[in-house]
């Protein structure tokens, strides 16, 4: 309807082109200290730090600065560090985010129907989500320090552990440390966006479901999925490219040991320029996590576009 | 309908589950910053310590400089929250309510801002701001924060204003209101619950903020809580009392605000959903 009306007023405008110039230029105007600032703080950045890649960039180093093509790309082919990190990447990305989603999609569906209390409890599960990350990152480490946390102690009564040792340093299970942490710190995302597409659900449709005798797993699979699907689609894909690229608690935990066995790219790429002080190395590594995060978002979408026009 | 009572009894059992493992690493928290020293040790692993006591609090907040972090934290956490928000307001609106040629673009130079690795402006950010003189400054995070916070507040808004019904403005400009006067007086009182969620959002965004408060600030004077504790726990000798009574400090603003918004999240999220 609004498009008829549009497309009526254009045909009779009589507007002066000057009133004309202010109306079509209002939106720009809106949106542009928006624009203006990411532009300037994270286009421009973005296009510097991809330059950088193909240049020696050392922070301490005056006599830095020089093109160099593609020899950082050539050292990263040739860095076993950068592979165990890919491989990290993987691990902490996939392991964190099916977590986190199956939890939170657990939570958002006890969370959909009425009960007592409700604001309450929705208001403390959700607690983890505000609590700083770094600030999460301590607290399971501590909790994970057989000295102050109670963790290792459990672990050892359950007769998991042979004696109530940290995890964070040992090679084998250490990268459960900060992944058990995402989980707790992540659950809340999914369970706020996901409950808020369980709510936009209109509430007949169950009621006609329930009449007709199908049971909450029918319901489940042919009412609540196919809604819930294009929430689930961007916000896995969403959480997928920010857990890949989170580093604050591999840092605060472990700082990417023991033996860069919980080293994930973002942090490795954090090291090399906050500690080698290497710039133009940090940022050969980000463009090529740049590329294979691109490359995932067009798939993840193609897909979704797929599914849409099938369905 | 008969209500048998195993799936309720379920329903609050697999609840109370969510809320014990939420809550207790915060409790955890808790009880080592009223632990004694005395106590720490031999009582580690009991649920509560036999005596509690403030000391932890009084030195955190009397010997060290986390007043200075609090109150840099409280700035550059509250000035990112209230630019972002005017600034998402304004955009948001603009995605909402105007057909414009540009607007697919700037919807998918957003989406494109969340996609790639904030790691990597790490180092070209750092060259730019220094410069500048933004580096080892409040005013320097604020911007980078604002910026970093602008896009996703920008759909969180939109989301809120796509659930107010256009005849409401259409109706005012009929009556000879501009526009932008519309906007004001009659769009921004009805989304006070989505300005709140993005405020409270954004601040417990830049509050949490770590790696480019590590980068671009050293030195205490312009130090966050975050870059503060992390060399508290590097630089002093361990002191787990003082630390977790610091991160229970850092914690509470945090918290209190989104205790405060959460309702809104999800509401607003859901009338954004409505429309697909």
């Amino acid at each position: 309807m609004s498009m008829t009306a549009d497309a009526h007023a254009r045909r009779q405008d009589r507007r002066p082109w000057q009133k004309r110039l202010a109306d079509a230029s209002e939106p720009y105007l809106y949106s542009a200290p928006a624009l203006i600032l990411i532009i300037v703080v994270m286009l421009v950045p973005l296009v510097v730090g991809i330059s950088y890649a193909f240049r020696d960039i050392q922070l301490l180093n005056p006599f830095s600065g020089g093109f160099i093509g593609l020899e950082h790309f050539e050292t990263l082919s040739k860095d076993k560090a950068f592979y165990t990190a890919l491989k990290n990447t993987l691990w902490w990305t996939g392991a964190s985010v099916f977590l986190q989603f199956v939890f939170g999609l657990i939570l958002a569906l006890l969370l959909d129907k009425p009960f007592m209390g409700r604001g309450i409890v929705q208001a403390l599960v959700f607690l983890p989500w505000a609590v700083p990350s770094f600030l999460g990152g301590l607290n399971w480490a501590w909790l994970f320090n057989p000295v102050i946390g109670p963790l290792p102690h459990w672990l050892y009564g359950l007769g998991l552990m042979s004696q109530p040792g940290n995890i964070l340093s040992d090679p084998q299970y250490a990268m459960w440390g900060p992944i058990i942490a995402n989980v707790w710190w992540g659950i809340p995302f999914f369970a706020i966006t996901l409950l808020a597409a369980l709510q936009s659900i209109p509430r007949d449709l169950y009621e006609a479901a329930s009449i007709d005798g199908a049971s909450w797993f029918q319901r489940f699979w042919s009412i609540t999925l196919p809604f819930l699907a294009p929430t689930i689609a961007i916000t896995v894909l969403l959480r997928t490219v920010w857990v890949s690229n989170f580093a604050d608690l591999i840092v605060v935990m472990t700082g990417g040991g023991p033996a860069d066995r919980t080293q994930i790219v973002a942090s490795y790429i954090f090291t090399q320029a906050f500690k080698a002080l290497d710039f133009g190395y940090a940022s050969a590594i980000a463009l090529v996590l740049l590329v294979l995060l691109l490359a995932y978002s067009l798939l993840i979408i193609l897909l979704r576009q797929t599914l849409l026009n099938k369905g | 309908m008969k209500t048998s009572l195993l799936p309720t009894v379920a329903h609050r059992l697999a609840l109370l589950a969510y809320v014990i493992f939420a809550l207790f690493p915060l409790f955890w928290l808790l009880k080592v910053s009223v632990t004694p020293n005395s106590l720490l040790y031999s009582e580690g692993v009991r649920m509560w310590p036999s005596q509690t006591t403030w000391e932890h609090y009084a030195f955190v907040l009397q010997h060290s400089a986390f007043p200075t972090f609090f109150k840099n934290s409280l700035i550059v956490s509250g000035s990112t929250a209230v630019i972002v928000t005017i600034c998402a307001s304004l955009s948001g609106y603009a995605l909402s309510r105007f057909h414009f040629r540009a607007k697919y673009w700037i919807v998918a130079l957003m989406l494109l801002t969340q996609m790639f690795p904030l790691v990597m402006l790490v180092a070209p950010i750092f060259k730019i701001l220094t410069p500048l003189g933004l580096t080892n400054s409040l005013t320097g995070l604020i911007v980078v924060y604002t910026a970093f916070n602008v896009p996703f507040a920008t759909f969180l808004m939109q989301s809120f204003f796509d659930a107010i019904p256009k005849d409401l403005e259409e109706a005012a400009i009929i009556d000879g209101a501009t526009k932008f006067m519309a906007f004001r007086e009659i769009i921004l009182p009805l989304t006070l619950p989505g300005i709140a969620a993005t405020l409270g959002f954004v601040f417990t965004a830049a509050w949490s903020e770590l790696l480019f408060a590590l980068m671009l600030i050293n030195g205490n004077n312009a130090a966050t809580f975050p870059v503060g504790l992390l060399t508290f726990v590097s630089k002093f000798s361990v002191d787990f009392g003082q630390m977790m009574a610091a991160g229970i400090l850092a914690l509470i603003p945090a918290a209190l605000f989104f205790l405060l918004i959460q309702r809104y999240l999800v509401q607003g999220l859901t009338a954004g959903a409505v429309k697909g």
